[in-house]
């Protein structure tokens, strides 16, 4: 939690039955520890005495046993820096606006009802801190793209530790920068696209940090449009309806530590430069159009460190160029590379290929990249003057893959001696699988 | 007593049994004899039901053998070509036929003392000699004590000890009323063991009667001229 | 019932002490080892053991299955003057021998797998289709095998049917398939293939595999009917379905034979 001066250690005040509704003060320490004990007491004998309008910030209760009932009325009441405690309940009040840079605690997690109609929270104020409240139902809107909380045009506000059930959008940003939304739950339950919401969606912010939050159901896991220079770090998101996370004009923005299950069409990064992503699980996003990841018109980017597991295709390449895939493991995928033919000077080194249906598939008979140095449990070369390197180069492209992309059914046949046999006689005289496009430096053992 | 009618086999257009009819009687002692091809093997197999007649019927006292097999009980047979398991001990071969005629409870074991064939029975089939098969498969034969005796060629392979062992042990269970039905190419044996002979020739019954009936009926001094001038056809007439 | 018990048993008595089903059962064993000792990726192993029993399993069942009734015949025949029903002795023979096979595989390639495999319940499920898929072949061509034998009296025609039989449901089938799918390009083909599919055991075998092994790939494809069947537990119940019947047919048909038949 933050207040508005950024310090770190707030303090509450307890109640000790005090009969005065603002009864928790918020102070500042910038000084020493030693000093704390002493201004602690001083402010308790404050409180009880003389409660007095000097203070810098205020404390807002509103709950069912309170003075004040509803948020709604606490916000009329409310200046810049206060913080508003919302008890345990269930409240229904339509869309709260909040234009004052406030701090809204719910304690005991108390419900903020959309009642399936309305946008729940709105705000338009700089360094708004939301924190522990359950936001749910909000109603379906196709004009307003109803959010249980959306912000607009706001610098520095802090979204962390809610739980969003069954909205339409989750936590809508647009214009802003420097926001964190970080441990946030967010579940919906749709089952169509269109009647579904993204969890987390930005358009056109900058610095932003997504952080350890938890989505599933929404169309769309996480949704970055013109997004600048953010960090996505370990979420989790996963059952998503289209993708787990999807971005598109979003450059220099980091991805790490994140987890992609089972989503529709799994990840997709489109129009962007310079992207980092790297220590990143993708697993079991399984379908015609489903990736583990899809990029698409990439360029200067870097995945490094990920894992691929059980994708009907793991990484995607259209358009891509100067990407580098180094020391991931791309393992039991359908496929793992599937590159197209307009991608050029990518590079994949130092990965992992593990029992895969397919290494690398291609609609190009020609290659304009780089294979080194990756280890590939299909390879059968041998290594006789032992440096770990197979003294025959690898062609990670099968023939049966070509077949399969000319005729689709074909992929009955997977694993068939006679494929079998067709792969290895296309491997000795190629003809229809690029010529170049040859890991020559295989390894002969994987990389832990 | 086993009674043949009209029986008829063809093997694709090789006819076997052209029509057989003949009469076994209980009790009696029957050298099949005739050459190679003459159809004895298929008449055999035909009673042992191995082969299914074309046409015609087999009867075994009065039953009419039809894809049944329980009559079977009723007969033990020596194949001339001795052949089992090759990993199973002797021992676990009489104990394989003994299960599986389990109704069976009496065992005639008469002939595996005579034979010696105790010492044996830890041995492996495929490490036995062709004689010591052939007497696994006697033994086998007489196992149950069976009413009806079919052997192909008993004495074949056996060593002159063992063959007048089971010559005497064929004697003897016919002195017991047993009907016993045996081939041999050694004509010797017959005069010894037969009583009656049928002669087939090219599927057909062309003698079948007693010895002393042949020998006369060819006017020939021995059996083995007047099979041979029955062979050259020299002779019309057979009885039944 | 208790005769074919009994006719089994010692069918298994002698054939598990048979020089051939030793050698059998080291092969599994040490393929599989190596496999193991050579290669760090279970997957790998997987993929190499699938490849070793949709092409050894059949191989060895249907000569091994071919010659043993061929050289069996006179003990047949000596069985057969027993009294003993013809099908029964015919189950006997079949069981008699396929259960030991079958058992050679399974520990063939499952003692090496518990005793040096380290990932084992990872692919737990996989292990186990692949494990049916080999005891599946194994009856299948037993009883395939013993059709052809039992038709046959020409040993070296039988056995010349049965390595042809062999080539043709692992090799050329799949070649002829491959052949229709690119002739017929244009038509809507899905249909038609898995009914293909099911008329060739082997093929089965590699499906009823591959939909647990290769599930990642198959679901990639779009085609509806495709996705039916892959996806769930409709192909796995085709599959198995239709191996019953590749094995229960062949068995019939034998033992029909071998009830009218004259030796």
């Amino acid at each position: 939690m933050l207040n508005r001066n950024g310090n770190n250690s707030p303090f509450y005040l307890p109640q000790r039955g005090s009969k005065k509704d603002f009864s928790i003060i918020l102070s500042n320490f910038s000084e020493k520890d030693s000093c704390r004990a002493v201004v602690f007491l001083f402010i308790w004998f404050f409180n009880f005495y003389f409660l007095s309008e000097t203070l810098s910030a205020k404390n807002i209760h509103v709950g069912a046993h309170q003075k004040i009932r509803t948020i709604q009325s606490a916000l009329k009441i409310i200046s810049n820096g206060d913080s508003v405690i919302v008890e345990e309940g269930t409240y229904k009040e339509k869309s709260l606006l909040i234009d004052k840079s406030i701090i809204l605690i719910g304690k005991n997690s108390p419900v903020l009802s959309g009642e399936n109609k309305y946008e729940i929270m709105k705000i338009k104020a700089d360094n708004v801190v939301v924190k522990g409240f359950i936001f749910k139902d909000t109603g379906l809107n196709f004009i307003f793209d109803n959010a249980a909380i959306k912000l607009d045009s706001v610098t520095n506000c802090t979204i962390e530790k809610n739980i969003f059930v069954n909205n339409f959008f989750g936590i809508y940003l647009s214009r802003s920068s420097r926001c964190k939304i970080i441990g946030n739950e967010l579940s919906a339950s749709q089952t169509k696209e269109t009647y579904s919401g993204n969890g987390i969606h930005l358009w056109q912010c900058r610095e932003m940090i997504i952080q350890k939050n938890k989505i599933e159901g929404h169309r769309d896991g996480i949704y970055f449009e013109f997004v600048k220079a953010s960090t996505i770090e370990e979420n989790k998101s996963e059952n998503n309806l289209r993708y787990g996370l999807h971005f598109m004009f979003s450059d220099s923005c980091k991805y790490s530590g994140n987890f992609f299950k089972k989503n529709g069409a799994g990840v997709a990064v489109m129009f962007t430069r310079n992207v980092d992503m790297h220590n990143n699980r993708f697993e079991y996003n399984w379908g015609g159009a489903a990736y583990g990841l899809l990029l698409k018109d990439i360029s200067d980017s870097r995945i490094f460190e990920n894992d691929f597991v059980k994708n009907s295709c793991a990484i995607y390449y259209e358009g891509c160029s100067r990407v580098t895939t180094h020391n991931n493991n791309l393992t039991e995928n359908g496929t793992a590379i599937r590159l197209m033919a307009n991608s050029m000077d990518n590079s994949f080194s130092y990965n992992n290929f593990i029992g895969n249906s397919f290494d690398v598939t291609t609609n190009s008979t020609r290659n304009y990249n780089s294979f080194e140095n990756n280890y590939w449990s299909e390879y059968k070369g041998y290594d006789l003057n032992k440096d770990g390197i197979g003294d025959i180069p690898h062609r990670p492209v099968k023939l049966f893959s070509i077949i399969i992309e000319r005729n689709r059914p074909s992929l009955i046949l997977i694993r068939s001696l006679f494929v079998e046999l067709l792969n290895a006689a296309e491997n000795i005289f190629p003809s229809l699988t690029p010529q170049t496009l040859i890991d020559s430096k295989p390894q002969m053992k994987r990389y832990l | 007593m086993i009674t043949i009618e009209n029986l008829y086999k063809k093997f694709g257009t090789i006819e076997a049994l052209k029509n057989i009819s003949a009469e076994i009687s209980k009790g009696s002692i029957t050298y099949l004899v005739g050459p190679n091809a003459s159809g004895k093997t298929t008449l055999i197999k035909s009673i042992l039901g191995l082969v299914k007649p074309t046409s015609g019927n087999i009867l075994i006292d009065k039953e009419k053998l039809n894809g049944n097999f329980s009559y079977r009980e009723k007969i033990g047979y020596m194949p001339q070509i001795a052949s089992f398991p090759e990993n199973l001990t002797v021992e676990e071969i009489f104990s394989m036929i003994k299960n599986l005629r389990a109704n069976t409870k009496i065992y005639d074991e008469e002939l595996i003392e005579k034979f010696y064939l105790k010492k044996e029975f830890k041995k492996r089939l495929k490490n036995l000699s062709g004689g010591t098969r052939q007497k696994v498969n006697a033994c086998i034969a007489f196992l149950f004590d069976p009413e009806i005796l079919i052997l192909d060629e008993p004495t074949a392979g056996l060593d002159p000890v063992s063959s007048s062992i089971l010559k005497d042990k064929i004697i003897h269970e016919n002195t017991c009323g047993k009907t016993i039905i045996f081939t041999s190419h050694i004509l010797s044996e017959l005069e010894e063991l037969a009583e009656q002979v049928v002669f087939l020739l090219e599927g057909q019954i062309r003698f079948n009667g007693t010895i002393s009936n042949l020998i006369s009926s060819t006017e020939k001094q021995n059996l083995e001229r007047a099979i041979a001038s029955i062979m050259n056809g020299n002779n019309d007439e057979h009885s039944s | 019932m208790s005769i074919l018990l009994k006719i089994i048993r010692y069918q298994f008595h002698d054939i598990s002490r048979s020089k051939w089903i030793i050698i059998y059962t080291s092969f599994f064993f040490l393929v599989t080892y190596g496999l193991i000792s050579f290669s760090n990726d279970t997957s790998k192993v997987i993929i190499s053991l699938l490849n070793v029993t949709l092409i050894i399993i059949p191989l060895v069942s249907i000569i091994f299955g071919t010659i043993y009734l061929y050289n069996n015949k006179d003990y047949i025949i000596l069985i057969l003057s027993q009294p003993i029903k013809r099908n029964v002795l015919y189950l006997g023979l079949y069981f008699g021998l396929t259960i030991p096979l079958a058992l050679s595989f399974l520990l063939g390639v499952g003692v090496p797998i518990l005793l040096f495999s380290r990932d084992l319940k990872e692919n737990f499920e996989v292990l186990v289709f692949l494990f049916t898929a080999g005891i599946f072949q194994t009856f299948i061509f037993v009883s395939i095998s013993f059709l052809i034998a039992t038709l046959n009296e020409n040993k070296i025609l039988g056995l010349g049917l049965s390595i042809f039989c062999w080539l043709f449901f692992s090799v050329l089938y799949d070649g002829l398939l491959l052949l229709v799918i690119n002739l017929c390009q244009d038509y809507p083909l899905e249909k038609i293939l898995i009914g293909f599919t099911i008329l060739n055991p082997v093929d089965l075998a590699r499906i009823f595999v591959t939909l647990k092994l290769d599930v990642a790939a198959l679901m990639g494809y779009t085609g509806a009917v495709f996705q039916k069947f892959f996806n769930g537990n409709l192909g796995n119940f085709i599959s198995l379905l239709s191996l019953l019947v590749w094995l229960v047919i062949p068995l019939l048909l034998g033992i029909r034979k071998f009830f009218k038949k004259d030796f």
